[in-house]
């Protein structure tokens, strides 16, 4: 019986997850048509709402074709890992007042350990795939993603500092008087900016930059490998936001906290937020060109690191002076 | 096999890339082997030839009218160009000159011509480095540019408009009118196009000091055109050679002075300007009058003067049959191409059909510098630099 309810809950989470995933896929494609002055895809079903359908189905009866002088195992294991870990952190998002699978004590911990592990997705594919396009795509997509991930480390111990708990259901409860964006702004835009790195999205794309590694790490992949790397992206970037929305935005929270908007659901708040940043993800990739890579790199360590260190001295200094430090 | 440690020693090799023919960046057909070092270009060599297709050999079996059309498919993105130094070259031979309004004609085409290679070349740059919405902007105004061709001679793109002689068709009525509304919302379109990226951050990281050429290595490698300007030298045909009517035309010439990607991505907006500025000048002063010349033996005479005058129809009857007889003779003529400076060499034997005709590609010159200009970059430079050098690989390859 237990087991029944536990399935219950990872379907409840995992598919309209993936229906999201999916209908994110062509709402880029329609926000990117905006804004170049074209309309996206409207072919397929009314305003081309059928189309991830379509990708889909294309998707799946492709050809899976596997290079012979690829390493077949780990070739094909990769894909799976990504998927796989993009999905398990969804495990601790809290969607509303007691709405989450798993209420760990370290949630916040275990979000940042599913992110470190997905850079093994990346290293896996472009090794396993034996071609020098891959190859060199998948190393500097690995080091961009740890590079970033030490400055989203600082940041989220100063969110931490402030709320004085792991668990992300007590950081959301934490932001009922204001929300943690007002005090810690800066930190707010090198969070997001961070997750655009982490998560290999313009402008740091370098890795699966067109233009110049075509397609990068999963250069290789046809088929259903290559709509496993896609989802697992698309996965990652909601989940991102989720977590950008859950640390600084209040998660949950309505907009203020009296009447007209109390009426709404706790998840419809936190699909708005997140769909705002949807569009914000969108929006940087149809707008801004790409970082080369050494400047990507000078910025994550020469910039954010010294900057979200600093930040965390700083606000840490202010908790323990005025002793607001939350027991 | 001997065990001493110094014949044991092994070779290091660079880590070579094939940059090869299918590549979203590689601007047609270019296959480039870069020998990396992690991930500075130790060397870049370009392979070229995967485009060729035998022009200037094709070109000696036509005649005159039939070679034209050669020329609209060397740089397929600045067609009439190409035509037009190719007239310039027959008319030199011939010894006629053409009347006012064709020349007004030509010029007007020759910068919208301009603007149509300068959208192309900055908005793809723009796209290889990463920025995907000015691509898409600078196309839907180059749809608008093809939309005048077409109303001029009928096709969108590769009109066979400029003629020797003169221009082919005479404009339709309303067409100025049009123009002259394009060109007022056109200034907006650059502003648009500016604010995405002139000043933004990451698009100056990514041109600023690349691809350095010093006004001695430019001259050197034969560099023309934008890139010969961006290093520092005040050199554009249309003033230096003028032909045409640019001398009675008032316009600017711009140069920069670090010679890097930056400067000539300013250059080329700015020339975009400038012409809109040329653009706007002709459409005032276009004057009436015959848009060929008047030697019934270089431009054919109209369907319905064949049907009253003898003369007419044989002389309508020879041109399109054996064509114009060009006198002996040989000239180089070169023009200032958006890309550079487009020379033609044409040698001719008394016949009908040229001799010889020689094409001198900008693109050709440029690209023999790939290799000088992205020693030392990284890999994403050698994308940012192949788009500033505007390669097309029709005139490269011919």
């Amino acid at each position: 019986m237990a087991t029944l309810v536990i399935i219950l809950k990872l379907l409840i989470i995992i598919v309209p997850l993936l229906i999201s995933v999916a209908y994110f896929t062509l709402a880029e494609r329609k926000i990117m048509g905006s804004i170049q002055r074209r309309r996206g895809p409207n072919v397929v079903g009314f305003l081309g709402l059928l189309q991830p359908l379509a990708d889909g189905l294309k998707l799946f009866v492709k050809e899976t074709i596997i290079p012979t002088a690829s390493n077949q195992g780990i070739f094909l294991f990769a894909p799976l890992l990504t998927f796989l870990l993009s999905l398990m952190g969804w495990a601790v998002i809290p969607f509303g007042q007691g709405l989450v699978m798993s209420d760990v004590n370290i949630g916040v911990l275990y979000l940042f350990a599913i992110s470190a592990l997905s850079v093994y997705g990346i290293v896996l594919s472009g090794w396993a795939s034996n071609s020098k396009y891959a190859f060199l795509g998948s190393l500097r997509s690995a080091s961009q993603m740890i590079s970033y991930e030490v400055s989203l480390g600082f940041i989220i111990v100063s969110v931490v500092l402030c709320v004085g708990s792991f668990n992300l259901s007590e950081i959301v409860l934490a932001q009922k008087q204001v929300w943690l964006i007002f005090p810690l702004l800066p930190m707010f835009l090198m969070f997001f900016v961070s997750a655009l790195a982490e998560t290999n999205r313009h402008p740091f794309d370098l890795p699966e930059a067109e233009a110049e590694l075509v397609s990068g790490y999963n250069v290789e992949y046809s088929a259903m490998g290559f709509a496993l790397f896609f989802l697992g992206e698309y996965a990652n970037m909601l989940l991102m936001s989720s977590v950008t929305a859950t640390l600084f935005l209040g998660g949950w929270l309505p907009l203020l906290n009296f009447l007209p908007f109390t009426l709404l659901p706790g998840p419809f708040w936190l699909g708005i937020k997140v769909y705002f940043f949807v569009i914000l993800f969108c929006w940087i990739r149809a707008a801004l060109p790409r970082y080369r890579y050494d400047r990507l790199m000078n910025l994550g360590w020469k910039t954010f690191l010294p900057i979200s260190l600093g930040w965390l001295i700083f606000t840490s200094s202010i908790l323990i002076s005025f002793n607001w430090l939350p027991v | 096999m001997s065990l001493k440690k110094k014949n044991l020693q092994k070779e290091i090799k660079n880590f070579t890339l094939n940059f090869g023919p299918q590549h979203p960046a590689a601007h047609g057909v270019l296959r480039l082997v870069l020998e990396l070092d992690g991930e500075i270009v130790e060397r870049a060599e370009p392979h070229i030839g995967l485009l060729h297709r035998g022009t200037e050999k094709l070109i000696e079996y036509k005649t005159y009218l039939q070679a034209l059309p050669y020329f609209d498919r060397l740089d397929y993105v600045s067609m009439m160009a190409q035509e037009h130094t190719y007239s310039l070259a027959v008319e030199e031979l011939l010894n006629v000159s053409v009347p006012l309004k064709a020349q007004y004609i030509r010029v007007l085409f020759l910068e919208i011509t301009r603007i149509l290679n300068h959208l192309l070349a900055v908005g793809c740059h723009a796209m290889d480095v990463g920025a995907m919405t000015p691509f898409l902007w600078a196309f839907e105004e180059r749809e608008k540019l093809m939309e005048f061709y077409e109303r001029v001679s009928g096709a969108r793109m590769h009109s066979a408009f400029i003629r020797p002689g003169g221009v082919s068709l005479d404009i339709p009525i309303g067409l100025l009118d049009d123009i002259a509304i394009f060109a007022d919302q056109f200034s907006t379109r650059v502003d648009e196009m500016e604010e995405m990226l002139t000043t933004n951050r990451i698009w100056k990281q990514r041109l600023i000091n690349v691809g350095v050429v010093t006004l001695q290595q430019a001259k050197d490698w034969g560099f023309s055109g934008v890139l010969l300007r961006g290093s520092g030298l005040n050199w554009d045909l249309r003033k230096e050679q003028t032909y045409e009517i640019y001398d009675k035309l008032d316009f600017n010439i711009f140069t920069g002075n670090q010679g890097d990607c930056y400067d000539r991505y300013l250059i080329r907006i700015a020339e975009m300007r400038e012409s809109l500025s040329i653009i706007k000048q002709c459409l005032e002063r276009m004057p009436e009058g015959p848009i060929r010349v008047d030697d019934k033996k270089v431009n054919p005479p109209s369907r319905s003067d064949t049907k009253n005058s003898m003369e007419s129809l044989i002389h309508h009857f020879k041109f399109f049959t054996e064509g114009v007889c060009v006198p002996r003779g040989e000239t180089y003529t070169a023009t200032e191409a958006p890309k550079g400076e487009f020379g033609v060499y044409l040698i001719s034997n008394g016949t009908n059909r040229p001799y010889r005709c020689k094409i001198k590609a900008p693109g050709f010159g440029h690209l023999q510098a790939l290799d000088l200009m992205s020693r030392g970059h990284m890999l994403a430079d050698v994308v940012t630099i192949i788009g500033t050098q505007d390669i097309v690989f029709g005139e490269v390859d011919r």
